[in-house]
């Protein structure tokens, strides 16, 4: 039978979303600003083997001679990408939702099981809640990495008034090569994210925009042979997984913190990021291992 | 969407629910996102500001940053000072980006600074009576608007000595400082706090040497809290005002206030 499963708040859809178009225009535009001083390249040993950027790259996206255009856009737009950065993680902390999120102390080893998932060389994926180790790692990942624009960014951009801000990041040299970094660092994010959700299907991708996944449930659970996970509060003990044992068949008894609320409520179905719901608990459900 | 009265709601479906919010939330998404990227257009399209004391930006993006010059204003400090280093890491070989109104010949013994005060009859000073004056030496690192930077060697007379000097502390009361080069092809409009810094310099000296002629002889701004390009060379004459000064740079499109 098809349920409807809570996955994305509103908020986080919202800013994911805003979030998106933001950071493209400020690394267009840190491009125009970048292009004045393109200093960077990876040099090993004396021999250059890349050009922060190739005069073709240039040329294609139109970037050379625009740097006060530049200036003019990143100034605008980083206060966007900073007030939408506050949003989320303020959202993130007073929801609770960061539960969900920050990675566990079985992340980091769990993430190399999720990846060798993916890269079809193991057959089973470790249990998971709404996000999987390897999400809980880069999703985590990437708001201090957000949070690391905006400091870097400041460091340059006033390294004057924020003197502390330039020293905390090594000077103003090194600042600037950190923000360069962290830019790189999204650009990869981005071509990996996007390639994850082509990979996880339109039922996930869907949940981005309306918020939900539509699961399957299974007849009968109740009384099933497999260990049922423990829920201590809010914290999900893993059972010890065993190579055959099979996700589709785990119950996972989550007390779910937000992102659960009851599809009763077709007054707003595209509000439920309401924070203030109660929990919805006991909520018996197959977690697939979708991301 | 909304049902009004108390009629009694049938039951959805799950594949009614399922297709009902898909459909809202899928049109909120393209609504919105049609919204952004308009918004997008309309920005990047839109029309430069009337030519002025600032010009060739975009007008909307203008206003942002004359708007985020306000709010960058207030965390000036005096107290903020730029990091300074030892002579010896200062480099010997001063880079040299651009001589826009400079690089001209001058004549030690004619040439004068001229002070226009309000009101009253401008100063001519000449560089010997500026060199009376007590001299400050700076090693900072230079910034450069396009992203490279370069630490260098200053000396001259601080820009507040100056003015107490040439008992010049009433127009400090106004909003801004112009400056600019004899043949006026390149000037420069600083706000007042930012040239009343303790390390805004009027330079005569690079690496104890007296200024070369494509560094900004005979006297050049040194304004460690802005970007290079208000650091004016071969200046000629000051002025105060409380509009903003004519300021090269900001005509073809850059920020007025541009501080660090």
């Amino acid at each position: 039978m098809k349920t409807i499963k809570e996955k994305h708040s509103l908020a986080m859809r919202w800013t994911h979303w805003v979030n998106f178009p933001i950071l493209t225009v400020m690394i267009w535009s840190g491009m125009l600003i970048y292009w004045a001083n393109d200093e960077y390249s990876i040099t090993l040993f004396g021999h250059t083997y890349f050009r922060f950027f190739p005069d073709w790259f240039y040329n294609e996206l139109k970037i050379p001679s625009r740097l006060a255009e530049g200036m003019a856009f990143h100034f605008l737009f980083m206060w966007f990408f900073t007030l939408n950065g506050i949003l989320y993680i303020g959202y993130t902390i007073i929801s609770g939702e960061w539960r969900e999120l920050v990675p566990q102390r079985n992340s980091f080893k769990e993430a190399w099981l999720v990846l060798l998932h993916d890269l079809h060389i193991r057959k089973s994926a470790p249990p998971q809640n709404k996000y999987n180790a390897a999400q809980r790692i880069a999703y985590t990942a990437i708001i201090f990495m957000g949070i690391g624009s905006v400091i870097t960014g400041l460091a340059i951009y006033k390294p004057v008034q924020f003197y502390y801000l330039t020293w905390l990041c090594g000077g103003y040299h090194f600042a600037r090569i950190l923000h360069f970094a962290l830019t790189l660092g999204y650009v990869f994010f981005f071509l990996i994210h996007v390639f994850q959700v082509v990979l996880a299907g339109w039922n996930n991708f869907r949940s981005v925009i309306s918020g939900f996944e539509v699961v399957n449930e299974p007849p009968v659970l109740a009384g099933g042979p497999i260990g049922a996970i423990e829920v201590a509060g809010n914290e999900v003990v893993q059972l010890e997984h065993s190579e055959d044992a099979d996700p589709q068949n785990v119950v996972m008894q989550t007390e779910s913190i937000s992102t659960n609320q009851t599809p009763v409520d077709t007054e707003t179905p595209a509000t439920n990021g309401d924070i203030t719901k109660p929990a919805n608990n006991n909520n018996t459900e197959n977690d697939e291992p979708a991301r | 969407m909304s049902q009004p009265d108390k009629k009694e709601k049938k039951e959805l479906t799950v594949e009614q629910k399922i297709n009902r919010r898909n459909f809202i939330s899928f049109s909120t998404f393209i609504v919105l996102g049609a919204t952004a990227f308009e918004g997008w257009r309309w920005l990047y399209k839109s029309p430069d500001e009337v030519p002025g004391i600032t010009g060739s930006a975009h007008q909307p993006l203008r206003k942002a940053l004359n708007k985020t010059e306000l709010f960058f204003r207030r965390v000036f400090s005096d107290n903020h000072l730029v990091k300074t280093y030892p002579k010896s890491m200062a480099a010997p070989h001063v880079r040299v980006n651009s001589n826009i109104g400079g690089g001209k010949k001058f004549d030690p013994e004619t040439w004068r600074l001229q002070v226009n005060k309000p009101g009253a009859e401008a100063l001519q000073i000449s560089l010997d009576e500026l060199k009376t004056l007590p001299k400050t030496e700076i090693v900072y690192d230079f910034k450069c608007v396009e992203g490279w930077d370069q630490i260098s060697h200053w000396g001259g007379v601080s820009f507040r000595d100056f003015i107490k000097h040439f008992k010049l502390d009433e127009f400090t009361k106004m909003e801004f400082v112009g400056m600019e080069t004899e043949d006026k092809k390149y000037y420069v409009g600083l706000d007042m706090p930012s040239a009343m810094h303790p390390q805004t310099l009027l330079a005569y000296e690079m690496n104890d040497k007296p200024l070369p002629i494509r560094n900004g002889a005979p006297l050049r701004l040194i304004i460690p809290v802005k970007y290079g390009i208000k650091n004016l060379k071969q200046i000629s004459a000051i002025s105060f005002s409380n509009t903003r000064p004519k300021d090269y740079w900001a005509e073809q499109g850059y920020d007025y206030y541009s501080g660090l």
